[in-house]
């Protein structure tokens, strides 16, 4: 890895949702990374920062950069997808009807994430859920 | 097709456009929900919807989505146009509904732009 960059997420901070997001988008293009994959990473991104700020306490993504991939990581507090598998069938949600209201939690978000990157690795438990998203630079 | 022909084709009027004769679209998208815009649309599409808030704009930028068309007469607070010029996105408002509004855009040569991306 040769760089790495960390970016605090706030649960329910929807002023702010898409951020990070948009700073991390603004870096890959600016050192000159491809536009589809630029575009994958953005995608990737915003879902991510989005179901920390929906169904997270709070937590961290981290950007890191080497030759060969892109890696990001979401590390939260609490309170964990109880069935994983559930939560990657496509059009299955928990969101509240709030988040509806905005365009969002129609039950997309980690099956587009899956569909976007080269490896995923999700990891939750009740404390919290860690996701690994990896793009390989080709 | 470019904005300005976009803008006569839908009676639009012009809130934001930092984009002008830049970018020629092939293909739009009617939607209120973003998960779908996010799942489905192609770059460089135009982005026909119903809502005016701030996420509208940050998932166009995500999109590559130069241009978004309020329909229904709506019209943006200050703070989603703010986030818009931020993100050098063109804004129109059209009073025409959705259905009218796509209605007339494909019957002008725009397809429409849903898979995967």
């Amino acid at each position: 890895m040769n760089y790495q960059e960390r970016f605090p997420v706030e649960a329910g901070d929807f002023a702010s949702a898409g951020e990070v997001s948009a700073t991390i988008k603004q870096k890959l293009k600016k050192i000159g990374v491809a536009q589809a994959l630029v575009r994958r990473v953005a995608i990737v991104s915003y879902e991510a920062e989005l179901n920390m700020i929906i169904h997270s306490l709070g937590g961290e993504m981290v950007l890191e950069l080497s030759p060969r991939e892109i890696r990001i990581i979401c590390d939260d507090v609490g309170p964990g997808i109880p069935d994983i598998s559930l939560a990657m069938q496509e059009g299955y949600s928990t969101a509240p009807e709030s988040i509806r209201m905005m365009g969002f939690g129609a039950g997309m978000g980690l099956p587009n994430i899956s569909k976007n990157v080269d490896d995923l690795k999700i990891k939750s438990d009740p404390s919290g859920t860690r996701m690994e998203m990896v793009f390989f630079i080709a | 097709m470019k904005i300005k022909e976009i803008c006569e084709l839908l009676d639009a009027e012009v809130l934001l456009d930092p984009v002008g004769d830049s970018v020629d679209f092939k293909c739009a998208c009617g939607a209120d929900l973003m998960s779908d815009v996010l799942a489905y649309v192609k770059h460089d599409a135009l982005l026909l919807t119903g809502l005016v808030n701030a996420h509208v704009v940050r998932t166009a930028e995500m999109m590559d989505i130069p241009c978004i068309v309020f329909v229904r007469g709506k019209r943006p607070a200050q703070d989603v146009l703010d986030v818009a010029e931020e993100c050098g996105i063109a804004l129109l408002s059209t009073e025409h509904t959705m259905f009218t509004a796509c209605g007339k855009l494909y019957a002008s040569g725009l397809t429409g732009s849903a898979g995967r991306v």
